[in-house]
């Protein structure tokens, strides 16, 4: 079988984003950008099910501009075989994304779509779950866990009490949470191999999607800093601090 | 203008977050809310205040809130309403974004202000920046953030209560198990107090140096996503951009740096406590107190001092 996994190109995690002056949004020209890291975790997953057997080949996917090969490139060099790149110089929010997501699945019919759960930029955690709905497909997100079984994938999810099991009739959708795996990193030679594997680059408009969207931004702005507070000596001050002071206790 | 609140709940019991979201959607008008499961939690959903009508799915296929049957249901039943809404749990995260793609609309996830009908505030990029987004969708598709609304009085209300009957959905999924955590302690989201312990904890064992001082402030106990990484503790006690967004009174982090994921998850908290070694940890940029020094020797004497 085939798997799918959508990768997105977002600022570094280890950067912490500066709100433009004007409040037009967050400043991403000249940061350093990387793959999502719950995409690491997809990817590495899908080169799990196949290096296990239960897959025969991971396309790994992206929808934006033409820097977006990096991230594909790096998905190669984890272990996917070949890959797509959405061409577009707009930010699609995940309903768009899931319609071209869409005519990719059914132009390729993989039986499996693994994505991240959420990426860290928008914070959406939408895009596995409208595909999901646009397939008519079963969804498994927030996977800690999956196995594939006789046509069908068991997965374990992160629920807010604990875990949950269920069981997705194939095709499904599965998007990771953080326990599923630990991604591996990329070696030399993997990268050097990478660079020669397929990558085939599609226009967003070929694919004819309506990618207006749905949400205009009035906005964005600096969260309300918080004050520095004062660093006290003992545990006796603070708990004074505490009950006098605070009053929280 | 009517919004239809998804009600979650787990163990027999309505998540007190729903309750967060109840109080959200009276802000966008008359509120009608749906459960899928037993009697007794429409009757529980019909107390809840500022309910006018409690929508009952007692169909076995939504019993356990799977995706798949309770999007196709919401709906089913959307074209009354001109807001959907759930609070931002594993539940409404789940499932509103399966229904709003049905609806073909842009769900808008992890609200915190509500504006207008149509504009709405929630933070992005680890809630570094707050984006102000205003729909142009017929009908809105939003979960709410329950750190951000007060949670609407179980007991006042009396909506009447009227069945909904099932409807057909892709018979793709089914539910195997759950395992729910068994502890005494208060839901991370709603309680007043939050001990937290990240790396710094340094093992499974130690973590449980906490549990003392949970106890006797009565407080949830949460961890950084280091600690979770670790194998210390449970997925579901993580507090951050990826785990769970709390609101506290008094958050106290112990052995935690304050990464910007972790941050993303607690800064919104009333008073924060840290307690870490290293005196340059970033956490002791957003803590109003702080004790530089070993947490297992200031824990001991922190309960000994609460005793008192």
């Amino acid at each position: 079988m085939k798997i799918l996994v959508p990768v997105k190109r977002v600022v570094d995690y280890n950067i912490k984003p500066r709100v433009k002056a004007d409040g037009s949004g967050v400043e991403t020209a000249g940061v350093k950008m990387s793959m999502n890291p719950f995409d690491e975790i997809a990817v590495e997953e899908a080169v799990r099910l196949r290096e296990k057997g239960a897959a025969s080949e991971v396309v790994v996917v992206s929808i934006g501009v033409q820097q977006a090969q990096d991230t594909l490139r790096t998905a190669m060099a984890m272990g996917a075989d070949r890959a797509i790149l959405v061409l577009t110089d707009e930010s699609p929010e995940p309903l768009a994304v899931a319609k071209v997501l869409k005519t990719l699945v059914e132009k390729e019919g993989p039986s499996l779509v693994v994505l991240g759960k959420q990426a860290i930029d928008d914070d959406m955690n939408a895009t596995g779950q409208m595909l999901a709905g646009l397939l008519g497909w079963g969804q498994g997100t927030f996977a800690s866990k999956v196995d594939v079984v006789d046509g069908r994938v068991n997965v374990s999810r992160e629920i807010d009490g604990g875990t949950e099991q269920v069981s997705l009739t194939l095709p499904a959708i599965i998007t990771a949470d953080l326990r599923l795996n630990e991604p591996r990193y990329a070696s030399l030679p993997n990268i050097m191999k990478a660079k020669k594997k397929p990558l085939e680059t599609i226009p967003a408009a070929d694919l004819g999607v309506d990618m207006a969207p749905r949400l205009t931004v009035v906005s964005v702005a600096e969260p309300a800093e918080r004050q520095a507070g004062i660093k006290v000596g003992s545990a006796t001050e603070l708990v004074e601090k505490l009950r006098n002071e605070a009053k929280v206790i | 203008m009517t919004a239809l609140v998804l009600l979650d709940h787990e163990g027999g019991q309505i998540r007190k977050a729903a309750l967060s979201a109840v109080t959200a959607a009276t802000r966008l008008g008359d509120v009608h809310v749906l459960v899928a499961g037993d009697a007794a939690l429409a009757q529980a959903a019909s107390q809840i205040a500022g309910v006018s009508k409690v929508l009952h799915a007692a169909d076995a296929r939504y019993a356990h809130e799977l995706a798949e049957p309770l999007a196709a249901l919401l709906v089913s039943l959307a074209g009354s309403y001109d807001h959907i809404v759930a609070a931002a749990g594993a539940t409404g995260k789940n499932v509103l974004p399966r229904a709003a793609a049905l609806l073909d609309v842009q769900p808008i996830p992890d609200v915190v202000s509500i504006v207008d009908a149509q504009t709405f505030v929630r933070p992005i990029y680890a809630g570094n920046a707050l984006a102000t987004v205003r729909s142009s969708d017929a009908k809105k598709v939003l979960t709410v953030r329950s750190a951000s609304f007060d949670a609407a009085p179980a007991e006042g209300g009396s909506a009447p209560v009227e069945a909904v009957a099932a409807v057909d959905s892709p018979d793709v999924s089914r539910f195997e198990a759950v395992h729910l955590s068994d502890s005494a302690r208060p839901d991370l989201e709603s309680a007043r107090v939050v001990v937290s312990g990240g790396r710094g904890m340094g093992s499974e064992e130690k973590f449980h140096a906490l549990d003392p001082l949970a106890d006797v402030l009565g407080a949830a106990v949460g961890a950084s996503r280091a600690a979770v990484d670790s194998g210390f503790v449970p997925n579901e006690l993580q507090v951050g951009q990826t785990g769970k967004i709390v609101a506290p009174e008094l958050y106290m982090a112990f052995g935690i740096s304050g990464a910007i994921q972790h941050l993303a998850g607690m800064k919104d908290s009333r008073v924060i406590v840290a307690v870490n070694k290293d005196p340059e940890a970033p956490i002791f940029q957003v803590a109003d107190y702080g004790i530089v020094g070993d947490l297992f020797e200031v824990v001991p004497q922190l309960v000994e001092e609460l005793k008192k």
